[in-house]
């Protein structure tokens, strides 16, 4: 009965030692990232789109993506019901209960790659595949390091990256803000196509002070917005929509380089409601808790070393 | 030291050649899997880019295969010398799970061709959970095989190359015990990315304790059954004095679990959730009632000592706490875009051939191979 009692003892104290290892994982979080320093994006404003879907060709053209047909039907354009291995960015129409002369009962949204300022992505990527660009935050694929385990798709809240299931040499798929465009100096295809400046491209500080300013408009005014490129000299007059006071992706998980703004609730437009933390910065804060860069490991590992060292040379 | 000796006996037998059979029907579909991509014979989407290949193949194999760790812990740290037969099957069993979850894990990627590029140093992400699990368990399959060594080394003879090994088995012991405790967690861990996408029934910053405290239980729960069922199919005597002693220690264990993994859902406000009726809610129950079951049976000396009890709480801590993980990676896990996910029966094949050889697999060693300990008939 001794022995039995000394095990418990023992079993105890080791698991109380785990959970003080574990600490509170409340409070384990790492800070949030900073904007780089050149960081560029998209300002999406719902109320501005008409959903013609230029946008959609232009990104397939710029990206040498192939068509994609959904429907049975003999349709003339592609039809993709949503973000897939052959559809980097998306025109969705989402029903909006309400009343019909506010919001004619309907609104779009576009979806692609929020290029997060703390992307789980590439905090994922056991291979350094997603990478996060220190200037201007465009965040990359390189097929040449990808090993296609997923585990971004699994990470990413917004469901962005995809994978090509039906190819024996598959790539993940994602919008990297035609990067290829940028260094070039030019702009997002989506962008530089939209009649309406719906899309909006610039440095990221200037679209927030832009989202700004437009929150701030009275609705059914006539107001004056830029088109294409903030940056860029095409004005457009539009009356003012009725926006939610909300920039959607100025928080959103630590924030993201693209930016919404939208007259209807945006968990109506299918984006979800999110911390302003990210789960990165929660998962980093509590492996750094238990790892403290490999030092608690290693102290582990001489302690076990001792240990079984001894009682191997007691036993002969 | 304890003696101990190969069973010998046909390694033809008809078990044996129904697993071959399965195995066989796992390598067409991975054939096609090559040929064709991975969609042609999975369901996996791009809203569940992970199925049941990495759910039950890795987080639930490698848990059952924690019997080596389990062991280990107990024979070498809290230094129980008399479990030491217990050792041996544990360690085989380990080995095989390990070593097929990580060859399941290369069909499983799509661009396993350059599955190297993950230990590249120029291309490490050290801020990656996957990285840390990818890391630790290709090391750990290879610390298994070099704790098993000796009985490979012992069939074959080769006396100087077994004295020189002993010299430094204790490195490869220790790590035995460091690197399960390390990715068993980290397994957890992985899934506190998946943020809101998971319920809120499983996801938790305790993720990586419960996932340590399941590969620990899970894998005495292994031991148990895996001695009992040798014993009863080799027509050996049962290792009962083992048994009940080392499942002494599981009742503290799980209630630790149990305290942990219900308070945690408490305090953050959901257990409702788990009363609504759902599936999700119901299969939360059913997974914390199975391991409470396990607690209530051996929390009872004289149970202990019951093989017909023994079996049944090993089969509960088995079953409850590998639905814990599968819950987390598969059920619980919702992207919320109307995506759905069932495995497809190609897919299913290809996991049951991995079952099937690990199997096989055991069957060959312990017939061939000094594992199991030695005992003379009365």
């Amino acid at each position: 009965m001794k022995i039995r009692r000394r095990d418990l003892l023992k079993g105890i104290a080791a698991s109380g030692l785990l959970v003080a290892a574990e600490q509170s994982p409340a409070q384990a979080k790492r800070a949030r990232k900073d904007l780089p320093p050149n960081a560029v994006g998209i300002l999406y404003d719902s109320t501005l789109c008409i959903g013609c879907k230029v946008c959609e060709y232009a990104c397939k053209q710029a990206n040498n993506m192939p068509v994609e047909h959904t429907s049975s039907k003999e349709v003339m354009w592609d039809d993709p019901q949503d973000l897939s291995a052959k559809t980097l960015n998306i025109i969705k129409r989402y029903g909006v209960e309400g009343p019909k002369d506010t919001v004619e009962g309907f609104a779009f949204i576009k979806r692609h790659c929020m290029h997060c300022l703390d992307p789980a992505c590439v905090s994922a990527c056991p291979a350094s595949a997603l990478v996060k660009n220190p200037e201007n935050g465009v965040v990359t694929y390189n097929k040449k390091a990808c090993i296609g385990c997923r585990y971004c798709q699994v990470a990413c809240p917004y469901n962005i990256p995809k994978f090509e299931w039906d190819s024996p040499f598959p790539e993940i798929v994602k919008c990297q803000l035609c990067a290829h465009l940028l260094v070039k100096g030019g702009i997002s295809a989506c962008c530089a196509a939209c009649p309406t400046g719906a899309s909006l491209f610039g440095p990221v500080e200037k679209l927030r002070s832009e989202a700004k300013r437009r929150m701030a408009m009275e609705p059914g005014e006539y107001y004056d917005f830029p088109v294409a490129n903030i940056d860029g000299t095409e004005v457009q007059q539009h009356r003012a929509g009725a926006y939610v006071q909300h920039i959607y992706g100025e928080r959103e998980l630590g924030g993201s380089q693209v930016l919404y703004l939208a007259g209807v609730p945006f968990a109506s437009l299918g984006l979800p409601e999110l911390p302003e933390d990210s789960y990165v910065a929660l998962a980093d804060g509590i492996q750094y808790a238990i790892y403290k860069g490999m030092v608690y490991p290693l102290v582990v590992l001489g302690g076990l070393i001792y240990i079984i060292r001894n009682r191997e040379e007691k036993k002969e | 030291m304890q003696e101990r000796q190969a069973l010998g006996g046909k390694v033809l037998t008809v078990p044996f050649k129904v697993c071959a059979a399965i195995v066989l029907i796992g390598l067409f579909f991975l054939g096609k899997r090559f040929i064709f991509g991975i969609g042609s014979v999975t369901n996996m989407n791009d809203g569940y880019p992970w199925g049941i290949w990495i759910a039950y193949d890795v987080v639930v194999g490698t848990a059952l295969a924690c019997a080596g760790y389990s062991i280990a812990l107990i024979v070498y740290v809290f230094n129980k010398g008399e479990y030491s037969p217990l050792v041996r099957p544990a360690l085989m069993t380990s080995m095989f799970g390990y070593t097929l979850a990580g060859i399941s894990v290369i069909f499983d990627i799509g661009r396993y061709w350059q599955a190297y590029n993950i230990f590249l140093p120029w291309l490490s992400n050290l801020h990656s959970v996957m990285f840390e699990v990818a890391l630790c368990i290709g090391t750990y399959i290879l610390v298994l095989w070099m704790e098993f060594a000796p009985t490979l080394l012992e069939k074959f003879k080769a006396a100087r190359l077994q004295a020189r090994l002993n010299r430094i088995i204790f490195v490869f012991i220790a790590l035995g015990i460091l690197l399960p405790t390390m990715h068993q967690s980290s397994l957890g861990t992985m899934m506190l990315m998946a943020g809101h996408k998971l319920s809120p029934l499983w996801w938790s910053g305790f993720l990586p304790l419960l996932f340590l405290i399941t590969a620990v239980v899970i894998g005495y729960a292994a031991v148990i059954f895996e001695s009992l069922i040798a014993s009863v199919a080799f027509k050996r005597p049962l290792e009962l004095h083992l048994l009940s002693k080392i499942s002494a220690l599981m009742p503290w264990l799980l209630g630790l679990y149990l305290v942990i993994r219900i308070e945690d859902v408490n305090l953050r406000g959901y257990l409702p959730l788990a009363f609504e009726g759902g599936l999700l809610g119901n299969l939360f129950l059913l997974e914390n009632l199975l391991l409470l079951a396990a607690l209530l049976i051996l929390a009872y000396p004289n149970n202990r000592q019951n093989p017909r009890l023994l079996f049944i709480a090993s089969c509960a801590m088995l079953l409850g706490g590998s639905m814990y993980r599968f819950n987390t990676y598969i059920v619980g896990f919702d992207p919320g875009t109307g995506w759905r996910y069932f495995p497809s029966v190609p897919e299913l094949f290809i996991t049951f051939g991995i079952i099937a050889a690990e199997v096989m697999a055991y069957l060959w060693f312990v017939k061939t191979l000094p594992v199991l300990p030695k005992f003379t008939k009365a």
